[in-house]
């Protein structure tokens, strides 16, 4: 299963970031191969429906998962309109975040 | 005649000055004086201006709705919405209203017709009477960004047969621009500190774009220094009127009074002043 | 890294007095002048410029007229009265386009292109009291909520690399976009009003937008001995949406003379009741 982890760096080591919408990056990781890519989120400097926009993007990633501090009121609402489950409240570097589902 | 009241900074006491120089028009000049607030996000003319029965009208704008029993999830409309205002997922197409520019493109562009216009409040435009005066207020909602939408509403209203005096925003961005389009003259009302010069300048800017006839108006002129006339000279621009800073004018503007009525010696100056605007129009 | 945004509804009340005051008295910080309409914190701040960007907010239409055959559906699409006949060929008022691309994707010919439009600058600067990004909108130009969010997200990464313990972001008036670009996302907003009717009224309704964006709000009354009456009428109204304790700062020559000199209060007159008033807000509210 793909995850998506809002981020503050390219890393594993990046701290997970507080808000979804507009992380500086999304980290894509596959639980089974434990592969993983960064994408830099070129929302972050969009003037509104950052989050929005977000969704989309991870969701053709083919991502079932979106773990992030915190969502806004327009990304959730798209989100509940996808197959995306969401995971809130998620603090600590990526690394935590991904033991965190894959435990 | 439209004569509109703006300033670069917010709190220079544009609105005062608005509502003291449409009050002392009245009777004076043989026409009707209506005083117009474009100040959609904070208006406050209203609270100076007693007056009669008041009448609300809503202001719309046109978003879009998607038919989900004919859209097959193309996504082109959100494609095309440069305002993000449209997501497509891959079960469902969703609208945020509170986005929406409404420039029509998604429902024009959209290759299965699926997508249809329904009006949405943005705002609403109040028309009172006061004593002498008809005044046209704008409020847009909380919430809402487009102040432009609203601003359009209350022009509507202006009427070519009276001296209309129109409170506009701060600022020098898009709703100063749409409100100041058509003027035929502009008070700039500033005060002679740093942030008041500083903001003036780009409000000159503004105006010689625009390429609309203005002058100055010092507020507060003895809280400050000459920065103010020294630019004014410079520029060749006219100083209309100078108001020193007095407790009973702050006093009565924090009560909603208006200060021609505390100070009524400025009826005559405003007066003054607007012949003065009158002589230099062409 | 904690977000706070000063902001005040009504233009004039001392936001950005308050500010510049909070510039010298929180710790580690960055801050950003988000209201880039009529940005005035620069003059207080004294920044030295460091590096200096274009701002291309969005794109503007514009036509072809070789490619043109004047068929006017452009025109008579156009919700923004931004395609003018002028004699017989359609051009486009860059003042009202919105760059919405509606006649770009309809015209039949693609004559129309959608260009790029510099809309402003921005600014990185250094200053005494921490990292500063700015920036000035272009005269008339929208866009602004753009250039507040990419500046903002500018001075977020400058904070995370400084590891700075707060970003503090001067709003700017209104109830508009800029002001929820400015503010969304924040963990602090502090609201500094006045005693008047219009501050009273403005300050309810950036208060409700607040509400909405379900920030925690912080009140500053400034001036509040100008009329305490209506000053009451803001204390009420905040304990009724219990805001904790609401901050007054009394009318004071030296704030206006600070401004004159152009540096923050707390450098003109450091022992003054604002300033201690200021310092006490930071150490127990902030």
């Amino acid at each position: 299963m793909k995850i998506a982890i809002a981020a503050q760096g390219d890393h594993l080591d990046a701290e997970v970031d507080s808000h979804f919408g507009r992380c500086a990056f999304f980290i894509i990781y596959d639980t089974e191969t434990k592969a993983f890519k960064a994408i830099k989120n070129p929302n972050v400097t969009a003037q509104s429906g950052a989050g929005i926009n977000s969704v989309t993007l991870i969701e053709r990633e083919g991502v079932k998962k979106i773990l992030a501090g915190n969502f806004g009121p327009k990304a959730e609402r798209t989100l509940s309109s996808s197959d995306i489950e969401i995971v809130r409240d998620v603090a600590g570097t990526v690394k935590d975040a991904i033991q965190l589902v894959t435990k | 005649m439209i004569v509109s009241i703006a300033s670069g900074k917010g709190g220079t006491g544009k609105t005062m000055v608005a509502v003291s120089f449409a009050l002392s028009l009245i009777g004076v000049v043989p026409k009707e004086i209506q005083l117009l607030d474009c100040d959609v996000e904070e208006p406050n003319a209203r609270l100076f201006i007693q007056s009669l029965d008041a009448q609300k009208k809503t202001v719309t704008v046109p978003v879009p709705v998607i038919d989900a029993s004919l859209c097959n999830l193309c996504g082109r409309c959100a494609e095309v919405c440069v305002y993000n205002a449209i997501a497509v997922t891959q079960k469902k197409a969703l609208v945020f209203p509170e986005l929406c520019k409404s420039c029509g493109a998604c429902s024009y562009l959209c290759p299965q017709k699926a997508i249809t216009e329904k009006e949405k409040k943005v705002g609403s435009v109040e028309e009172a009477k006061g004593s002498g005066i008809a005044l046209v207020s704008g409020k847009l909602e909380i919430g809402e960004i487009d102040a432009v939408s609203v601003i359009k509403a209350v022009k509507k209203r202006v009427d070519p047969q009276k001296i209309n005096v129109i409170d506009s925003p701060p600022g020098t961005s898009c709703p100063v621009l749409e409100t100041l389009q058509e003027s035929d003259f502009c008070i700039l009302v500033t005060e002679p500190t740093p942030f008041g010069l500083n903001d003036l300048k780009l409000a000159v800017e503004t105006l010689r774009k625009l390429q609309i006839p203005f002058g100055v108006i010092i507020n507060r002129c003895d809280l400050g220094s000459d920065c103010v006339e020294a630019y004014c000279e410079q520029e060749s621009i006219s100083v209309l009127l100078k108001i020193p800073f007095k407790r009973e004018i702050a006093n009565a503007y924090s009560r909603g009074i208006p200060f021609v009525e505390v100070a009524p010696e400025y009826r005559k100056r405003f007066q003054t002043v607007f012949q003065n605007i009158v002589k230099e129009l062409p | 890294m904690k977000k706070i945004v000063v902001i005040s509804g009504k233009g004039g009340t001392g936001k950005t007095m308050v500010t510049g005051a909070l510039s010298d008295l929180m710790g580690k910080k960055v801050i950003v002048d988000c209201d880039v309409d009529a940005a005035n914190l620069h003059l207080l701040l004294k920044p030295r410029l460091k590096e200096r960007y274009a701002f291309v907010g969005g794109k503007k239409a514009s036509i072809d007229k070789s490619l043109c055959t004047q068929c006017g559906l452009c025109h008579s699409l156009c919700r923004f009265d931004a395609v003018k006949l002028d004699g017989n060929a359609f051009s486009i008022d860059s003042l009202n386009c919105e760059g919405c691309g509606l006649c770009f994707h309809a015209c039949p010919l693609h004559a129309i292109t959608m260009k790029d439009h510099v809309d402003g600058e921005w600014f990185i600067s250094e200053t005494v009291y921490g990292s500063f990004v700015h920036a000035k909108l272009g005269i008339g130009e929208g866009n602004s909520g753009k250039l507040v969010s990419l500046i903002r997200q500018k001075a977020e990464e400058i904070a995370v690399q400084e590891k700075a313990d707060w970003l503090l972001i001067d709003g700017s008036p209104g109830i508009g976009c800029p002001v929820i670009a400015a503010t969304v996302n924040t963990d602090l907003a502090i609201v500094v009003t006045e005693p008047t009717l219009s501050g009273i009224h403005d300050f309810q309704r950036v208060f409700k937008l607040l509400e909405q964006l379900k920030i925690s709000v912080k009140v500053i009354i400034n001036k509040y001995d100008l009329n305490t009456e209506n000053a009451q009428k803001i204390e009420k109204f905040c304990s009724s949406k219990q805001l904790g304790r609401v901050l007054k700062l009394p009318y004071a020559k030296e704030v206006p003379l600070a401004i004159m000199h152009g540096i923050p209060i707390t450098q003109y007159a450091s022992d003054s009741p604002v300033v201690r008033a200021l310092h006490n807000f930071v150490v127990n509210e902030i």
